[in-house]
């Protein structure tokens, strides 16, 4: 009976050791949350959204070039990465065999290992030296190359789930390989794939590093790719840092819209991943 | 009778496993032939070996000659994905496309191929369905995820994919092992049917089966072929011991 008594005692340490630890884990998030929403909610307003930032004394503005300067690097990001992860995957799967496909995969490994700020370099190398000038184009390009091996690794992920047999139904009828990949795999994989590829971009969205010397920033409005481009990140970093009380306020604002935006993106994530599985 | 797809001489190999070992075949025009043997015996290897579906595997080498038609299936200017749609399979397990509905699975190879005139689909849908007798049983509900039929129901939604592209052979890789008896047995009418119009080669584990509904029968034991012919002569007077025994349930 003593064993008993003992081995209760082992069970509600070992229980209560990891409720501790899930305890840890959630206190960092919830005080983020805490602090973010009271800070930010309360210099939150439709300005925000409306205005671009008045200049320094004036009260007032808002980060409307940002949020629309992340939408524009976004998207372009996207067009230059997706296709790439996605294709990649493609063929990481269905057409490469053996060493190739290792040596693919261990470079998208590295690749999504390096550190952001490096990757800006490079994209600082490649794009704004030669063109003479900090760009949005040049800001896309360092993103994209963050959301690459993310988007390739997840989409081969998906595709491997995908039975065998549905390839091979497709094949027998006559449809060639390239065919079979696109829209019996992929297609069958389709959720799976939009789960990566929102996670990508809830990761990129709040990049900050690769833009510091690609889109640099810029307090009005960018007609142009070949400008420099402002984004919300961006333009919390340079605000908190500002020696200014009302630019600290719109900075953590901004924080606040952030954190909703990717707290949607991967909410949306989750919820399309939990759907069905194969059968 | 006419030899529609001939083996000569055939092997395949799996690296250094030697699968298919010298077979020489003939499968004649309109009839159905089993291809018997226990597991493991290269029965599915020779299947697959016809519609060329070896390619994807690189390991897999096939040697000798498959005539079909009279002309190398495995020469270089013939082109796999043309011999595919000749040659239609019919695979162990009923494998609709999960991602589309009854209507597109049995147009499945001409949307694939981007070749649907959409005139033409409603036809085809009709027509192929009511070949596999399922037409009565899904005209209510053709826009409905093939995935939500019974296994029978989609092995035989298989069948109608496959004979929608109008192939010359159809190849089944024993197309009833997942089903039970009374799905069973729809599928060997439908085989039955079937040979009027395709020549029909059925790998099988069940030797009822391929006695019900083959024309010709092959025993194949440790990838080669022991013995082939009639059907009604191997299961009734074989010449080879190894075939007594296997039929019998001695072995396998």
């Amino acid at each position: 009976m003593q064993n008993l008594s003992l081995r209760h005692f082992k069970n509600y340490t070992a229980t209560a050791a990891m409720v501790l630890a899930t305890l840890i884990v959630l206190t960092p998030l919830c005080l983020i949350f805490v602090h973010i929403l009271k800070m930010g909610f309360s210099s939150l307003s439709l300005d925000f959204f409306t205005q671009i930032p008045k200049p320094t004394g004036e009260s007032g503005g808002g980060m409307a070039n940002g949020l629309f300067g992340s939408a524009v690097l976004i998207t372009f990001a996207s067009c230059l990465g997706l296709p790439v992860g996605v294709l990649g995957a493609i063929y990481l799967t269905e057409f490469a065999g053996g060493k190739l496909a290792t040596a693919i995969r261990f470079s998208a490994d590295v690749l999504a290992g390096i550190p952001s700020i490096i990757t800006g370099m490079v994209a600082y190398t490649l794009l704004v030296i030669p063109m003479k000038g900090f760009s949005a184009l040049a800001g896309a390009v360092a993103l994209s190359l963050i959301m690459i091996p993310i988007v390739l690794r997840t989409t081969e992920e998906q595709l491997k789930m995908v039975p065998g047999t549905l390839r091979e139904a497709s094949l027998a009828l006559g449809v060639p390989l390239w065919r079979t990949s696109l829209k019996v795999v992929l297609i069958s994989a389709r959720k799976g794939v939009i789960t990566g590829i929102l996670l990508a971009i809830a990761r990129v969205a709040g990049e900050t590093a690769p833009l510091l010397f690609t889109a640099l920033g810029n307090q009005f409005w960018s007609r142009k790719l070949t400008e420099p481009i402002a984004a919300l990140p961006l333009q919390i970093f340079s605000f908190a840092i500002a020696p200014y009380e009302d630019w600290h306020k719109l900075a953590w604002a901004g924080a606040l819209v952030l954190v909703v935006i990717m707290f949607t993106l991967n909410l949306g994530a989750r919820f399309l991943g939990r759907q069905k599985r194969y059968s | 009778m006419n030899a529609k797809v001939s083996l000569e001489n055939m092997n395949v190999h799996f690296g250094s496993n030697h699968a298919v070992k010298e077979v020489s075949l003939d499968f004649c025009e309109n009839t159905v032939t089993a291809i018997i043997g226990p597991s493991g015996c290269g029965k599915s290897t020779l299947l697959r070996s016809i519609n060329r579906m070896h390619d994807l595997v690189p390991a897999a080498k096939v040697s000798g000659r498959i005539l079909f038609d009279g002309a190398d299936l495995y020469d270089r200017s013939i082109d796999p994905v043309a011999v595919r749609r000749k040659i239609g399979m019919v695979f162990q397990k009923p494998n609709p496309f999960p991602a589309m509905n009854i209507y597109d699975n049995v147009v499945a190879g001409y949307k694939l191929n981007n070749r649907m005139k959409s005139s033409e689909a409603d036809e085809i849908v009709e027509s192929c369905l009511q070949r596999v007798a399922l037409w009565d049983e899904v005209k209510d509900r053709l826009k409905t995820s093939a995935v939500e039929l019974s296994g029978g129901q989609q092995q035989r939604l298989c069948i109608a994919r496959t004979i929608a592209v109008q192939p010359e052979v159809i190849l089944m890789d024993e197309p009833c092992s997942a089903l039970d008896p009374i799905a069973t047995l729809k599928i060997e009418e439908l085989i039955e049917e079937l040979k009027e119009r395709f020549t029909i080669i059925i790998v099988t584990h069940n030797m009822q089966q391929a006695a019900r509904v083959s024309d010709s029968t092959a025993f194949m034991y440790m990838g080669e072929m022991v013995e082939c012919g009639p059907t009604k002569k191997i299961f009734t007077t074989p010449e080879k011991k190894q075939t007594e025994d296997y039929i019998t349930g001695r072995f396998g």
